[in-house]
């Protein structure tokens, strides 16, 4: 890693408390209780802060569990009957989009303390049901007709990844290696162990050439943060200042034959281009980066669209050690999606607050040595959407 | 049922129709009205050949709920020879293996089924371009 060197825009938008489930089958939960226990945690982490305002983000309650208008319904069991509360969907994006909500309405005054909760339920129903719905990220005219599903679009751009590129079948395996090893250290995982390149080779194909272990597991779980204008808090937060310093939300036509280059990932392009110009700040200053891995093939593809390799080249940056916590660009610190487990629309919101326990020096066995600015970035479906964040320290603790 | 849904969509599904943008005059489908390379209005039909190339292409095994009687399917990315790109399931392939670049051309079939009293939905698949045709 290497030492930030510029100072980036200052921000008015802190994080006053997170707080995280595990990630998993959660049989024994239903969703209003797994989100109130990621808010009771948040809330306990902010030294009993209230929101003004509820955003959820979830992408997948209507269809799976029959349950609309979970802003009301969150606001109401968590005990702040009353407050303005709706939901942020933008599939795999939601967690990113309803942070991105948060802050803006921090930034026009309305409100002070904002709280953010991601929320997704998927193993409650079986699996042809859990890829029915997540392929209502796609187009349902054009593409999910035909039977598309999200398995098979990632599926598809990754076998055109390996032919433009030719490279090796594979060359996208450090990604899945590298999230399965880094997960051992966050307790909240839903897979805690490390896998060897063997076990890639062996992996059990899910759609060619996506295998196991090019794919993150279906899962439960909640995440919550509660931003706050700075100064509106009160000082007895024992650890640095964390502040949102730059952040964008860019979409792109969310069926794939429709963008001008699938293998480019124009939103997150765009998402990225923005939040760096917004923080004052360039891929260099990065020490770390949360990115979208929920298939391997996207985790190549936001390195490259973001800025941090050229076209073809993303693939390089998670093997011979590089993408772990002592290279030069540690990615997928907890573990990413693929290890961690994928939680849908709450992902965005997981993915921020372990960017922020990283610059609070509160990651524990995960921890990044000396990071001060972290990256993250969450996709909804094959790139329609794409929500970028930029965090950094403010203040020293 | 979603009959409706279904029903008007049938020029795209049975024959492949899609818009002439007048102003740049790029090839558009599916039909959208709105131009998506020079962002102007776009609504003069064009009939599209049905032919084209496989950009990428996998199999699907876990498939989604109404596709389950046909898995396992192979779905690939058409590029058309008119330009745009469709996402659709390739059919009839006999031993010959499938290749990225391989010529193709669309045919009409059951797409999917909601079950003994649902509809059965029709629409595009594409085929390897028969020899004779070629």
């Amino acid at each position: 890693m290497t030492p930030s060197s510029r100072t980036p825009n200052t921000s008015d938008i802190v994080i006053a408390g997170l707080g995280m489930t595990p990630v998993g089958e959660h049989w024994n939960l239903a969703l209003r209780e797994l989100a109130l226990e990621a808010i009771t945690a948040a809330l306990n982490d902010a030294a009993g802060l209230r929101p003004n305002v509820l955003y959820v983000a979830n992408m997948l309650s209507p269809i799976l569990s029959g349950q609309s208008q979970l802003g009301a319904l969150l606001a109401d069991f968590a005990g702040f009957r009353g407050i303005e509360a709706v939901t942020v969907e933008a599939a795999g994006a939601s967690g990113g989009a309803a942070l991105r909500q948060a802050e803006l309405a921090i930034a026009s005054g309305s409100a002070d303390l904002v709280l953010v909760v991601g929320v997704e339920k998927m193993t409650d129903r079986v699996s042809s049901d859990v890829e029915a719905a997540l392929s209502t990220a796609s187009d349902a005219d054009y593409e999910a007709v035909h039977g598309a599903t999200r398995t098979a679009q990632a599926a598809m751009l990754m076998q055109r990844y390996l032919h433009e590129y030719q490279i090796p079948a594979d060359a996208l395996s450090g990604f899945g290696l590298l999230a399965h090893a880094h997960a051992v250290a966050n307790p909240l995982a839903m897979f805690r162990k490390a896998i060897s390149p063997e076990a890639y080779a062996r992996a059990p194909m899910l759609s060619e050439p996506v295998s196991i272990y090019d794919a993150a597991p279906n899962a439960d779980g909640a995440a919550a943060i509660l931003l706050a204008r700075r100064g509106s808090i009160p000082e007895r937060l024992d650890r640095p200042t964390v502040g949102i310093v730059g952040s964008a939300v860019a979409t792109a036509p969310p069926a794939l034959h429709d963008q001008d280059d699938p293998l480019t990932l124009a939103s997150a392009a765009r998402a990225a281009a923005t939040a760096f110009q917004r923080a004052g700040l360039t891929t260099a200053d990065v020490d770390f980066f949360e990115l979208h891995d929920v298939f391997s093939v996207f985790a190549a593809l936001a390195l490259e669209a973001s800025g941090f390799a050229g076209r073809g080249e993303g693939w390089r940056l998670a093997l011979d050690g590089q993408g772990s916590r002592e290279s030069q660009l540690p990615i997928l610190t907890f573990g990413g999606s693929k290890a961690r487990g994928d939680t849908g629309g709450a992902t965005g919101v997981y993915q921020v607050a372990e960017a922020a326990l990283q610059l609070q020096g509160r990651a524990g066995e995960a921890q990044v040595a000396g990071a001060k600015i972290g990256m993250t970035q969450c996709v909804g479906g094959s790139g329609g959407t794409c929500a970028t964040h930029l965090l950094a320290i403010l203040e020293a603790a | 049922m979603e009959v409706a849904r279904h029903w008007r969509l049938k020029k795209q599904r049975y024959t492949m129709t899609g818009e002439i943008c007048p102003h740049c005059e790029a090839k558009i489908f599916p039909p959208r009205d709105v131009c998506p390379s020079c962002g102007e209005d776009a609504r003069d039909v064009y009939q599209f050949s049905g032919q084209g190339e496989v950009y990428s292409f996998t199999t699907v095994y876990d498939a989604p709920a109404g596709f389950e009687d046909g898995a396992p399917y192979t779905l690939a990315l058409i590029k058309l020879d008119e330009g745009p790109m469709v996402t659709a399931q390739l059919t009839d392939l006999d031993s010959r293996g499938i290749e990225i670049g391989m010529p193709v051309e669309m045919v009409t079939r059951k797409l999917r089924s909601d079950g003994e009293r649902g509809m059965l939905v029709y629409g595009y698949k594409f085929r390897p371009l028969l020899a004779a045709a070629a």
